[in-house]
């Protein structure tokens, strides 16, 4: 195939380039194949037979495999650890999106100053994020412990009355897990906002002083707007990253004290894989794939209207 | 503009607060190290006291018992050769996607960056059971394969962003010489995604190396388990033993946190422009 060897003249060779410009590479779907091959072994052929198997009784073992409808479905809203589970991985993410992303904010409205050591700074804030989710979890689950760090940390400031079982107590574990998770990711939220940040051009804000705006006003009508598109990234991506959540949950409370930590992605190994109700599991996990496509695709359709108006 | 009187007691208001949060978020951190170098009867004594004298005992208990070295060995494999082939197979479909973008090519295009919102979980025992038919587990294979799957919407997404942005002089002129389309993208294209490429290295290689659940279901318990696997059954294997717990996590996130300050710039760089694509 190579052109090399005919050597054609300065005339057609033009011409050849004008083709291939209007072609692009020739048999440029060979360069697709492979890729193609791993994602649909790896993600859309096991996807779309999750799919399928979560209207079956398919207990993952014999071939027997019968539809069954929407009984998976109906199942589901009778189990109680089900319904549990989905107001838990609702509520974390919803909890995580915004605590997580008023922090991230603040640090990165603290860093865009002339603040000393900002670099260290930004360092150490976003450190947790490239720690392993599973270590996160193991640690804060020690950090948490009766007797551990954090009420070591209250003795030590004279305040044992605020001493809890941080992860023990029904009402409270879900938001210490909450705390531990923000404190992994909100440097992630902090970097994205500053990158957003260090894009808003310093003449709007030299231009809206001069006409006599407060600090608090340039805040609401200069950077915030501008903001917009590094929101919606920051609100999009912890939002399915709290949907999603499991390793940190795993290895902090393992979905306990009873049930009151258990996630919807906890729930479904917990069927799948210890035990073995295949087709509840992919039902689980269709549901949360449902929940993830709609509230992101919500959250970008919002989102986005609101970039549009600012 | 502000007073400089009022800036100044402002700053430094600013300063103090944030050095709080600093302390803050390197709490966990402290205790993390001090734990792993602390004899096991200081740990219930005095919870926050750094150690009286450095305690290397966890450590070498840590790392002989809990196969720290092989495990490190094994993430580096796994997580090396997942990144070359998602480097390989993700540049060259986005090549070709980039210059394809009408009907067949743009759908081929929607249906990769669908895999950004389809959460593992759906595919996740179809996948098992597949890996398991084609006698995979217990392999890097099957994680390798799984990684290159897995992480292949990402990959394209940030390689097609970039590439449409790419001015096609450069290949044409390729063209015009009588390449192949292969040859230049080999010679001419590849060489320039140099900063996307290391966006795609630096974010992939962080969630393989950091990946839990589906290493725990191929490889645990094997000759073939990656940290967080090795470090998940040391925990259970040691319950409540947490100085030799923590020499554990040490030792897995070691690795991790020498290379992060290193190159935080390029990794930090890499997650707040790689995401927004």
């Amino acid at each position: 195939m190579t052109l090399q060897l005919s050597r054609p003249s300065a005339g057609s060779r033009h011409a050849s380039a004008a083709r291939s410009g209007r072609r692009g590479p020739r048999r440029g779907w060979l360069f697709v194949v492979p890729a193609l091959f791993f994602y649909g072994l790896v993600v859309l052929y096991p996807s779309v037979a999750g799919a399928v198997y979560a209207f079956t009784d398919w207990s993952g073992l014999g071939s027997q495999v019968n539809p069954v409808g929407l009984a998976n479905f109906g199942r589901l809203l009778g189990d109680a650890e089900a319904v549990g589970s989905l107001w838990n991985t609702l509520l974390l993410a919803v909890a995580l999106m915004i605590v997580q992303n008023v922090i991230g904010l603040a640090l990165a409205l603290a860093l865009d100053t002339a603040i000393r050591g900002r670099n260290l700074l930004r360092t150490l804030f976003f450190a947790p994020a490239v720690l392993p989710p599973l270590v996160i979890g193991v640690l804060w689950k020690y950090v948490y412990s009766p007797g551990g760090p954090l009420d070591g940390l209250l003795a030590a400031f004279g305040l044992e009355g605020l001493q809890q079982s941080w992860l023990g107590d029904e009402s409270l574990a879900l938001w210490s897990v909450v705390v531990a998770i923000v404190w992994q990711h909100a440097g992630l939220s902090m970097v994205i906002f500053l990158a957003g940040l260090q894009g808003v051009p310093k003449e709007l804000y030299e231009a809206a002083a001069l006409d006599g705006a407060s600090r608090r006003q340039r805040f609401r009508y200069v950077t915030l707007p501008l903001l917009a598109p590094a929101t919606t990234i920051t609100l999009v991506l912890t939002m399915i990253t709290g949907l999603k959540l499991f390793d940190q949950v795993f290895a902090m409370t393992g979905g306990g004290p009873g049930y009151a930590t258990e996630t919807l992605s906890l729930n479904m190994y917990k069927q799948a894989f210890v035990l073995n109700d295949y087709s509840y599991g992919t039902a689980l996990a269709l549901v949360l794939t449902m929940i993830v496509a709609f509230i992101s695709f919500l959250q970008l359709k919002v989102l986005r209207r609101l970039e549009v108006e600012a | 503009m502000t007073r400089p009187a009022a800036r100044g007691g402002r700053g430094l208001l600013l300063e103090v607060v944030m050095a709080g949060c600093a302390v803050a978020f390197v709490f966990p951190l402290y205790v993390l190290l001090m734990v792993a170098l602390k004899r096991p009867q200081d740990v219930a004594t005095n919870v926050l006291a750094p150690p009286s004298s450095v305690y290397w005992g966890n450590l070498a208990e840590a790392w002989s018992s809990a196969e720290m070295g092989k495990a490190l060995v094994n993430s580096t494999v796994v997580t090396s050769l997942s990144v070359m082939m998602l480097v390989l197979t993700g540049s060259l479909a986005s090549f070709a996607l980039a210059r394809w973008k009408r009907g067949l090519g743009y759908g081929v295009f929607l249906l990769f960056v669908l895999g950004l919102v389809i959460p593992l979980q759906l595919g996740m025992i179809p996948l098992y059971q597949l890996m398991r038919d084609a006698g995979l587990l217990k392999t890097y294979t099957s994680l390798i394969v799984f990684y290159t799957g897995h992480e292949l919407p990402l990959t394209v997404f940030l390689y097609s962003g970039f590439l449409r942005a790419l001015p096609r002089a450069y290949e044409e002129a390729a063209y015009v010489d009588g390449a192949t389309a292969f040859q230049a993208f080999r010679r001419v294209v590849f060489p320039m995604l140099r900063p996307v490429t290391g966006t795609v290295i630096i974010l992939n290689a962080l969630f393989i190396w950091n990946d839990f659940l589906t290493p725990m279901l191929y490889v645990s318990g094997t000759a073939q388990q990656t940290v967080p696997v090795a470090v998940f059954s040391f925990v259970g294997e040691y319950s409540s033993d947490w100085g030799i717990i923590f020499a554990g996590l040490a030792i897995a996130v070691a690795p991790i946190l020498v290379l992060y300050f290193v190159f935080q710039r390029h990794i930090i760089k890499g997650f707040a422009g790689g995401l927004k694509g």
